[in-house]
């Protein structure tokens, strides 16, 4: 009996919100009416990375604050902010934590350099090759 | 081809169990930390969150003694436990100032009277705008502010009664 109560009271367990109790911010799932300013800003929403879901882009993730972040990227953008001016001024403040985008700096050019690297070791593996087959 | 090259999977393979136990062990901080430490707090104002306290301005923050300002919400858990904290430092001298991320006043005032108040003001931030302005990334955060209004010091997560002494001295240093 004790099983079956403690059965039951699984079933009806809820998780523990932690979210507010306020609706979401006007933008945050709303389009912006002007299609080219849409797609401009889901363009930079979808290379923001959201705080909460560390790994989702703000355009995936269902976190408040990236909701939040979606409404304060389509307010910018309908004022007429430029998406390089608002990723500038989120970076100011995250880091460039906060942009898929990769940067210039010297810890991405590896990622830059990789590509090259990796053809060149390829054309070097294929010419040996060749050499060897015209030795034989 | 060499003996030495043969070897070369088996090493890459240890290499790579090398680098996940190492991971494992010691996990990377995944916290986002604010740059803006060392600079002035950006301009805001928000609207008292409670109808019996005002409201909370940058121009609030540099009054030429350190702050401690206090990122939280009513529906925050760990904020709960964090206000007899914040009481304790409040009784020791501490001017904190609150911004409520995403609150009704009903609930905040609830909140308050359950848990007790320690907050000189409190700023309504109906849509975390201030938050993301101050590079916080969630709920509670605080930062020690000095009497210039520049950021000295973020604090991620709740202050637990061992990081009391630390909050203390960074509040002295920002003094």
């Amino acid at each position: 009996m004790r099983r079956i109560i403690l059965m039951a009271a699984l079933i009806a367990a809820q998780p523990l919100l932690a979210d507010s109790n306020l609706p979401p911010a006007y933008w945050s799932n709303r389009q912006l009416p002007d299609p080219k300013q849409e797609a401009q800003a889901e363009a930079l929403m979808e290379q923001l990375r959201c705080l909460v879901c560390q790994g989702q882009s703000i355009a995936d993730s269902d976190a408040e604050l990236a909701g939040d972040m979606r409404d304060l990227v389509r307010r910018r953008i309908a004022a007429g902010q430029k998406p390089a001016e608002i990723r500038g001024w989120l970076i100011q403040r995250y880091g460039t934590w906060i942009s898929y985008k990769p940067t210039s700096e010297p810890a991405a050019w590896p990622l830059w350099l990789a590509p090259l690297a990796l053809l060149l070791i390829g054309v070097w593996l294929i010419g040996r090759r060749i050499k060897l087959k015209a030795r034989a | 081809m060499s003996r030495a090259i043969r070897f070369a999977p088996l090493v890459l393979f240890l290499l790579v169990v090398a680098a996940l136990v190492w991971r494992l062990a010691i996990p990377p901080d995944t916290n986002v930390h604010s740059t803006l430490e060392g600079r002035a707090v950006p301009t805001f104002s928000l609207a008292g969150a409670v109808p019996t306290k005002a409201g909370l301005a940058s121009t609030d923050l540099a009054t030429g003694q350190p702050h401690l300002l206090n990122i939280f919400a009513s529906w925050c858990v760990p904020c709960v436990g964090e206000v007899k904290v914040l009481q304790q430092l409040k009784s020791q001298g501490v001017v904190i100032d609150g911004i409520a991320v995403r609150d009704r006043p009903e609930d905040l005032t609830d909140f308050l009277a359950r848990n007790g108040d320690p907050y000189e003001r409190i700023g309504s931030d109906l849509q975390s705008q201030v938050q993301i302005d101050l590079g916080s990334s969630g709920v509670p955060e605080s930062f020690v502010i000095d009497g210039k209004g520049v950021i000295r010091y973020q604090h991620i997560g709740a202050i637990e009664p061992q990081d009391v002494s630390l909050i203390l001295s960074k509040l002295e240093q920002a003094r």
